[in-house]
């Protein structure tokens, strides 16, 4: 598996992207740049310039239309994937860390975060694609504000029927998008430990939390029931489900501010793949030399890529033997 | 004296909670007393002779003279009642000059013959006050009731493992545990208790009691559970030590004890001191020490290490228990007998200039001697023009076996073998312009007659590391060069294999067999049943190579070391990052190698590996600290039984091997079942959500394919061709290739 190096930021990553068909790879970083990749040849198709402050969050219209970037410039940014240009800017009163379309595309949530005076809270925006882009509502539709711990991280679950969140204090939520009600609150993690990423299954019926507290959890979005936990022995960035093999893949590492006070050894800068049905470990990616910030998946599951604190995003291509790899009691499940 | 906590009983803290319609004058009455210190230094004496008023003053002459031993005192002090008769009445109060002197009083001359029909019974006048006051003592005498006997735990019940697998302690982060060592399969929890220690935890020697230490004391732990077994409360102690066959036990702390009033076990005698030794039985100090200061003797260097370090173990122990002696660093060896503990003949051993002693560690079977009795070996550096001196001395004789001079030392190490056959003296030895250093191996045949002495061929590099083969002959020794100064780099090593030559049934002289030069390593670890040993590189940055090797290789052997015995082989080199510690279980089938947060945080845990050097299990822990293998007693099978069970060791282990393959069948069926079952939930759960999800979207009446990018809501027409993009990919595939072959 030889992995294609994307060195087209001089900052480390925050979040990387890819779209519906998955033949683009969109990466952004806290150098204030957001970049379009052909994921099968790593080769850059543009950037995307605007932003004030680093990039926080980016993500795909499912139709490959539109771009949405949240950045510590408190705005989120509308972009025409195929021009370039920026068609809408909505202004927050803090930063945006975390944006996500709904699965059909007609909804935009942003998490802003909690500063000088204003709590968290999870916007949700409605986006019309007609002929002029730019002709977008000003005002959210909805604001949740987060009372408790604020929000780190959410997305949508199957039909846009809830919006999941994760939370600074380990918990996750479960919000009505229509009401802005709260359904739910679960503390899945340990106290205090936060949540740094939520990623959905292709059909939206469970997700993937990553957290500080070195493991990864497998939910229901209905009932926020926890179906798996995958135990890492270092603090997790990220963690994404494979499409097509039952696999998930964790990333992670020593927190940035202590990299320069241990060793690359010792760092576990690696992704790690874990069985998603038997949580066992089967295999580790290395190549970075800071901690893996953010990993996507191909959504055909035949690629995955990984951006880092080192300012790479790395995509790998997967091998026949990744495909091949099979628990006996699975073949047997097959030959049923 | 002021009423202290420790005095009050639960009691007591009861009845303050609920003080509001008490009455408790009672308790004013009990601590009203004590507030009134003037009474400190008064004593009652009773169990005097009843005399007519005319001898009293006799009497208090003759008292007086006792009384005086411990303190002072006055005739005018001394009162002496008389009754209407005018008759003594057997009791005299006395007042000494300091409250000290009273309790001394109390402490030396309680129960004190003072002629043949008379014993003094000597009591505080505030503890009369308080504990004999009317209404305390109870009129009628009732019997103490007697607790009923209670089981306690079998102390070796893990003995009885009928798979005979050992126990270990691991303390990590602040829990400890004992656990059973299960192979390569997860190790089974015996018990798990968080604190359970605050600085370390130590095995007794045979594996008895775990200690676990505590600023209050040392708390032993024993039986299946791992119950309460004994209490040694020394506060703030910081070491301590077992004797060899468990029946004490000696701490140590750095600040002097301070005995406090109502202290149950300590008293008087333990003020001010910094060792104690215990009885482990009675839970008892024999005796308390002030530890010397190391640095009183001066060293052989001349140069005085400005830190004070604690000798430690300051008291060592004969192999048989019945001596333990200490060393005053330059001046002399007190040899102590137990339980007594009186000094050997009264008087220490004076040897000038003493720097170190060693106890064989078993009693030696000496040849042409009759009366087996404890050796111990010691030496002493040259002092004016006097020569370096080693020496070994018969206890409780005290009778100088053998001594042997030696020159130009500038540092000598004793090394026991473990049956106490050989005593290996390293030699330090300096040139005369004291820049160049070499090292000489004088070795002592202890069983032979005469103790004879051979010097093994000496190295000219300094020799870091030393170690003899458990209830063997043959030993390992690393030496290394001189370190160049300000070299970031450790200097490399050698390791240098030596046995002795075949010789009958005694073991010839000794030669080297081989020597691995360029090495980094700096521990020797012996297999506890001798053949195995691994030379490791421990406490390094930069190398963490664990060597196995077997010193009886069944193979074919390299023809120079023909008539040596042993046959070297490197069984497998293994690496452990940061490795810290070495532990060969007691059977000597395992050994753990750990890398110790007290050292270092870089990935801590520890590492299962066979004698061999196969890993078994790599357990990285967070906060590791300490991993100890549970000790095991000597056997009781006769040497005749131990060498039936070598001769039909094939048949045991058929047996063996088959329960071994059996298990891992029923775990492997096990993990299978496992997995199918887990395999079938998730399915049966997807499939779940499916049909939920199909009804929901029948509900709303959303097409099978909703949430499908391309169906996106306002998706522009026609954008399925316009959004996607075609990416060319230029693939070159050759079809088929042809060779001409031109002219």
């Amino acid at each position: 598996m030889r992995p294609i190096l994307l060195s087209g930021h001089e900052r480390s990553l925050t979040q990387i992207r890819f779209n519906g068909d998955g033949d683009l790879l969109f990466s952004v970083s806290k150098d204030k740049i957001v970049c379009a990749w052909w994921s099968a040849n790593g080769e850059r198709l543009g950037t995307y310039n605007g932003h004030q402050g680093a990039v926080w969050t980016v993500d795909v219209s499912p139709n490959t239309v539109l771009l949405a970037t949240g950045s510590a410039d408190n705005t989120v940014r509308l972009w025409n994937i195929k021009t370039g240009e920026c068609v809408k800017i909505w202004e927050f009163p803090t930063a945006v860390k975390r944006v996500a379309f709904s699965p059909d595309g007609s909804k935009l949530l942003a998490v802003t975060e909690k500063r000088m005076g204003f709590l968290g809270t999870i916007a949700v925006i409605d986006i019309s694609y007609g002929e002029n882009l730019g002709a977008q509502a000003d005002e959210p539709s909805l604001r949740i504000t987060c009372n408790e711990s604020k929000a780190t991280v959410a997305g949508w679950s199957f039909l846009s029927k809830y919006i999941i969140a994760g939370h600074e204090d380990g918990s996750v939520s479960q919000y009505d998008p229509k009401t802005g009600d709260q359904l739910a609150n679960v503390q899945v993690h340990e106290f205090d430990m936060q949540i740094n990423d939520i990623q959905f299954s292709p059909d939206r019926t469970y997700f993937i939390t990553a957290s500080k507290d070195k493991s990864a959890k497998l939910l229901s979005a209905r009932e926020l029931a926890i179906l798996k936990t995958y135990p890492a022995d270092t603090p997790l960035n990220s963690a994404a489900i494979t499409p097509k093999k039952e696999y998930v893949i964790l990333g992670g590492g020593q927190a940035a501010m202590d990299v320069t006070t241990t060793s690359a050894r010792q760092g576990k800068f690696e992704a790690r793949f874990y069985h998603k049905v038997f949580e066992d470990e089967i295999g580790r990616v290395r190549g970075h030399f800071g901690p893996l910030n953010t990993v996507d998946v191909h959504p055909a599951g035949t690629a995955y890529a990984s951006g880092g604190e080192d300012g790479y995003v790395r995509i790998h291509h997967f091998d026949k033997p990744y495909f091949d790899f099979m628990y006996e009691v699975e073949r047997e499940q097959m030959r049923k | 004296m002021a009423p202290s906590f420790e005095q009050l009983t639960e009691q007591d803290l009861h009845e303050e909670e609920e003080e509001e319609e008490i009455d408790f004058s009672d308790l004013k009455a009990q601590f009203e007393v004590k507030a009134d210190e003037g009474l400190d230094t008064f004593v009652v004496i009773d169990g005097l002779p009843v005399v007519p008023e005319d001898s009293r003053q006799k009497l208090i002459k003759f008292l007086l003279r006792k009384l005086n031993t411990v303190g002072h005192t006055s005739e005018d002090a001394v009162f002496m009642p008389l009754n209407d008769k005018g008759m003594s009445e057997g009791f005299a109060f006395v007042e000494y000059e300091t409250p000290e002197q009273a309790v001394a009083a109390v402490k030396q001359l309680h129960g004190v013959p003072l002629d043949k029909k008379h014993t003094l019974a000597v009591n505080k006048l505030m503890d009369i006050e308080r504990y004999g006051r009317e209404g305390r003592v109870e009129e009628e005498y009732q019997a103490p009731a007697v607790e009923p006997f209670k089981e306690k735990e079998h102390l070796r019940s893990w003995m009885g493992d009928s798979n005979a697998r050992d126990q270990f302690a691991l303390y990590r982060n602040d829990k400890v545990g004992v656990f059973w060592n299960n192979k390569s399969n997860p190790p089974e929890n015996v018990v798990d208790r968080a604190h359970w220690t605050q600085l370390f935890v130590q095995w007794s020697p045979k594996g008895t009691f775990l200690a676990s230490v505590h600023p209050q004391g040392v708390q032993l732990w024993g039986g299946s559970t791992f119950t309460k077994q004994k209490q040694f409360p020394h506060p703030f102690v910081q070491l301590i030590e077992f004797s060899p066959l468990e029946g004490y036990l000696t701490t140590w702390s750095a600040r002097p004890i301070q005995v406090e009033e109502g202290q149950p076990v300590l008293t008087f005698e333990e003020d001010g001191k910094n060792i104690i030794v215990w009885d482990i039985e009675s839970g008892k100090p024999l005796r308390s020490f002030v530890s010397h200061d190391l640095t009183a003797g001066p060293t052989p260097e001349g140069d005085v290490a400005p830190k004070k370090k604690v000798q430690w173990p300051a008291f060592k122990w004969s192999a048989d228990e019945k001596y333990v002696a200490r060393m005053l660093q330059g001046q002399s060896i007190s040899i102590y007998e137990v339980p007594n503990m009186n000094l050997l003949g009264k008087t220490s051993v004076k040897i000038d200039g003493v720097n170190d002693f060693e106890w064989s560690p078993a009693t030696v079977v000496r040849e042409g001697i009759k009366q087996q009795e404890q050796l111990l070996c010691f030496w002493t550096p040259e002092i004016g023009s006097n020569p370096a001196r080693v020496a070994m001395m018969s206890v409780p004789s005290k009778e100088i076996v053998r001594t042997r001079n030696l020159f130009n030392v500038s540092d000598v190490k004793l090394h026991w073998q473990s049956q106490g056959a050989y005593v290996c003296v390293k030699v330090d030895r300096h040139s005369k312009s004291k820049k160049s250093m070499a090292t000489n191996l004088e070795i002592f045949r202890v069983r032979e007659k005469g103790v004879p002495v051979e010097v093994v061929d000496s190295l000219k590099d300094t020799v870091i590391n030393f170690a003899w083969e458990p209830n063997g002959s043959r030993f390992v020794v690393i030496t290394t060069g001189e370190a160049p100064t300000g070299a970031a780099v450790p200097p490399k090593t050698a390791v240098s294999f030596f046995a002795p030559e075949k010789k009958g049934s005694s073991a010839g002289n000794f030669k080297l067999v081989r020597s691995i030069e360029k090495k980094t390593s700096n521990g020797i670890y012996w297999s506890p049943k001798g053949r195995f040993v691994i030379v490791a590189t421990v406490h390094s940055q930069s190398n963490f190579d664990l060597d196995f090797w077997d010193m009886d290789f069944e193979g074919e052997k390299v023809e120079a070391e023909k008539d040596l015995a042993a046959n070297l082989q490197l069984m497998k080199t293994v690496e452990h990052y940061g490795v810290t510690d070495v532990e060969w279980d007691p059977t000597g089938r395992y050994v753990v190698t750990s890398a110790s947060v007290w050292t270092h945080s870089m990935e801590n845990g520890w590492n299962l590996h066979t004698f061999s050097g196969n890993t078994l299990s790599e357990n990285p822990t967070d906060k590791f600290k300490q991993f100890l293998w549970r000790p095991r007693p000597a056997t009781f099978l006769s040497k005749e039984e131990q060498k039936q069970v070598r001769k039909n060791l094939r048949e045991y282990s058929k047996e063996f091997d088959e329960e071994d393959k059996y298990a891992v069948d029923i775990a492997n069926t096990a993990v299978v079942e496992t997995r199918k079952r887990v395999l079938n939930e998730w399915l049966a759960w997807i499939r779940r959500e499916k049909e939920i999800q199909a009804e929901e979207k029948d509900a709303f009446g959303l097409p099978e394919d909703a949430d499908s990018p391309k169906q996106a809501l306002d998706a522009p027409v026609g954008g399925t061709d316009e959004g996607e993009t075609v990416v060319e990919e230029m693939v070159e595939e050759i079809i088929e290739e042809t060779e001409e072959v031109i002219g």
